[in-house]
């Protein structure tokens, strides 16, 4: 395996070639989003966009940026080249996380003091439909071929399979306590969940929407109370899954073949979200209480730089 | 590649059962919630409904997640007047057949109801802080969710030795509560290695005209001390006793920084959801008897979300089993001490407007849970 590891390194090092690109952090506590060069490895400057911004994603064409900002209740569609805001979308009360589909036509929102997701048109800027779901959702995400919306509501430790068509849930996942981010493989066929009571990680099978692997962690020299996963995701060619572990303060390699843990890299305090470049050779970390984001080449599963961006910056987005 | 050998990892293949929730037989799940109107002390707001609150909330929960499985919670709330029959109210509870009960009673009152129960009903305690129920005199099918006596004193000297304030002032008030919590801090001294160097009760009246500024200032003069502890579980005279002592020392205990499971400024790890619905219902602030009271109701919906069993034995089972972990919007996963049914919890430190810490602190290790490092032990218990 390990001999496998190193191939597929190396091949994935001659296939390298690094492009300009931009990250954008949202910093919760600063009420503005960092913009970040990542391989000149600077923080080019801080733009001002609202109270409290947290979930922040790009469109699948890379040119709006939407962010929600907690405290002004609504998610903002700001053009990813000027940064300048061209429209408020009708998210609900304190959006904290959303999801988009792959054609960039539906956002789903999760409002976690209402027990539901509303349904956003992305063209006519309207919520078309709310979805009830369990206790406190937050993480969510869109099956890559469009056709469910998965949601983690964190007291009722369910995920929920709702139809994009009809909006109807039509299956739950009883999961590990207190789920808090959801991150399907590429081909569709795997939702990979994190459990921040329990620890854990667990691999659920699309097609039966049932729990096929449990993954724990240990790290050593940090307790196990410390070991709290947040962001997950799973490359494209599904050799590797990130897991932001918290306060543990550490990115968990697991292979996503065996789900065996391979390494722990230390990044920031209380290490939160994640992102990949597009070419899926550098994973962004946003580390909550160091200020700070991590850049991790994922070629050599080293952490290389981090950058200073503001406090608490909570969530990512890379444009290409 | 030796950079593997620092891989530690466990790897559970999930053989046991199946984990979609399939559509089933619907089930109801009958709760009783029993109280006793009581008088409150003079400086303690009045709240008629502390604790039911707290179990309406769970029980809203638990049917928003029912709403999946089928499951539909029911609260009977039995509220037995001032002088009413609290035994009486409990035994028709029984007679009915319910198997899990909130209790929101005083430890005497539990006592008997415990021995009135037999081990039918499971009875979840949202009130008591008595050690001796935690330690000697373990009742057998009561499940405790508010923190121990001890637990709160371990909290607290947790936190001093951390601040270096290793000498103690301890200033004891005259109900058998106040012995009670004395006790408890006493027991913390020594295991944490404190001294305490000053010892006295207060006998004085409780009138704050002339206790506060006059005579205050000569009860505190002691030999001096870093910390000075007050047991005052009424809230009798201990509120006085902040800013007038002879030396400029800060105040902890039962008043000034307190220890307690739940607190109105606690905002992190999730709590600010859990403070806005529980606002938004009951209209006023969540009490710590509401944060038990919740947590009970919640530990039930854990459990018959996943065994799917309502009877108080599986219940139980399940409760006491090292499967069961509770999100409780402190950090930590809360689970049941085996030996004494004990709920463990991070405990908050708290002054009246600001949250100061949760315990246990960092550095307070335990061999098999930190939380352990809070109140009697299992190698410390003679309960069986």
């Amino acid at each position: 395996m390990n001999i496998k590891v190193l191939l597929s390194s190396a091949l994935l090092l001659i296939s390298t070639s690094s492009t300009a690109e931009t990250v954008f952090v949202s910093l919760e506590k600063d009420n503005a989003i960092a913009v970040v060069d990542p391989i000149a490895g600077k923080l080019i400057k801080t733009v001002n966009i609202g109270q409290r911004p947290r979930g922040i994603k790009l469109s699948p064409d890379a040119q709006t940026l939407y962010i929600a900002v907690s405290d002004d209740d609504t998610v903002l569609e700001v053009d990813a080249n000027t940064l300048s805001v061209i429209g408020k979308l009708p998210s609900g009360e304190d959006p904290e996380t959303f999801a988009i589909n792959s054609l960039g036509t539906r956002m789903y929102v999760s409002n976690e003091d209402d027990n539901q997701v509303t349904v956003i048109d992305l063209q006519s800027k309207q919520a078309v439909a709310t979805v009830a779901v369990g206790v406190e959702p937050e993480g969510i995400a869109v099956s890559p071929d469009n056709q469910w919306i998965v949601s983690a509501s964190e007291t009722t430790n369910m995920v929920h399979w709702i139809d994009a068509k009809t909006h109807e849930i039509k299956a739950n996942t009883l999961v590990d306590p207190r789920p808090r981010a959801l991150s399907f493989s590429a081909d569709g066929q795997q939702l990979w969940v994190t459990s921040e009571i329990n620890g854990s990680l667990m691999v659920i099978d699309v097609a039966t929407k049932e729990i096929t692997q449990r993954i724990h962690f240990a790290v050593p020299g940090v307790g196990k109370e410390k070991i709290q996963p947040v962001g997950v995701v799973v490359d494209d060619i599904h050799q590797w899954a990130y897991v932001a572990l918290g306060p543990a303060n550490r990115v968990a390699v697991v292979n996503a073949q065996t789900y065996k843990v391979e390494k722990y890299l230390l990044v920031g305090a209380r290490v939160w979200n994640l992102a990949f470049s597009p070419d899926q050779q550098r994973l962004y970390t946003t580390n909550g209480v160091s200020h700070d984001i991590s850049i991790i080449d994922l070629a050599e599963h080293k952490v290389t730089k981090s950058i200073a961006v503001g406090r608490y910056p909570w969530g990512l987005a890379v444009k290409p | 590649m030796p950079t593997r050998l620092f891989s530690f990892f466990i790897l559970i293949l999930s053989l046991v059962c199946s984990t979609q929730v399939p559509a089933s037989d619907h089930q109801d799940i009958k709760i009783a919630y029993i109280t006793q109107e009581q008088q409150v002390p003079a400086l303690e707001p009045f709240v008629a409904d502390k604790g039911l609150q707290g179990a309406l909330l769970g029980l809203k929960d638990s049917n928003t997640t029912g709403q999946f499985t089928d499951q539909n919670y029911l609260l009977e709330q039995v509220i037995v007047p001032i002088g009413g029959d609290v035994k009486a109210a409990f035994t028709e509870l029984l007679t009915q057949g319910v198997q899990l009960i909130v209790v929101n009673l005083a430890a005497a009152q539990l006592e008997q109801l415990d021995q009135i129960n037999k081990n039918q009903a499971l009875l979840f305690d949202v009130a008591t802080r008595t050690d001796a129920f935690r330690h000697k005199q373990c009742l057998s099918n009561v499940l405790h969710l508010l923190p121990s006596r001890a637990m709160r004193a371990d909290a607290l000297a947790q936190y001093m030795l951390k601040k270096r304030w290793n000498r103690w002032f301890l200033v004891q008030g005259n109900t058998p509560e106040d012995a009670l919590y004395a006790q408890a801090i006493k027991r913390s001294a020594k295991r944490f290695g404190m001294k305490i160097v000053a010892e006295k009760k207060w006998l004085h009246t409780y009138d704050a005209r002339r206790t506060a500024q006059s005579d205050i200032p000569v009860f505190t003069q002691v030999d001096d001390y870093d910390v000075l502890i007050v047991a005052d579980e009424q809230g009798l005279f201990g509120e006085y006793i902040s800013y007038r002592t002879w030396l400029p020392r800060p105040v902890i205990g039962t008043q000034g920084l307190v220890a307690t499971a739940w607190h109105r400024t606690h905002e992190q790890w999730g709590a600010v959801q859990i403070q806005n619905r529980f606002k938004a219902m009951a209209s006023r602030q969540m009490q710590e008897q509401d944060y038990a009271a919740y947590l009970a109701v919640r530990a039930i919906g854990e459990a018959v979300t996943r065994t799917r069993a309502m009877d108080a034995v599986s219940i139980k089972a399940y409760l006491l089993s090292a499967d069961f972990k509770l999100q409780g919007y402190k950090g930590r996963p809360l689970s049941f001490r085996s030996w004494n049914g004990q709920l463990r919890q991070p405990v908050l430190l708290a002054a009246p407007t600001s949250l100061v810490t949760a315990a246990p602190l960092e550095g307070f290790l335990h061999p098999n849970n930190e939380l352990d490092s809070l109140g009697y032990d299992q190698p410390e218990t003679q309960c069986q």
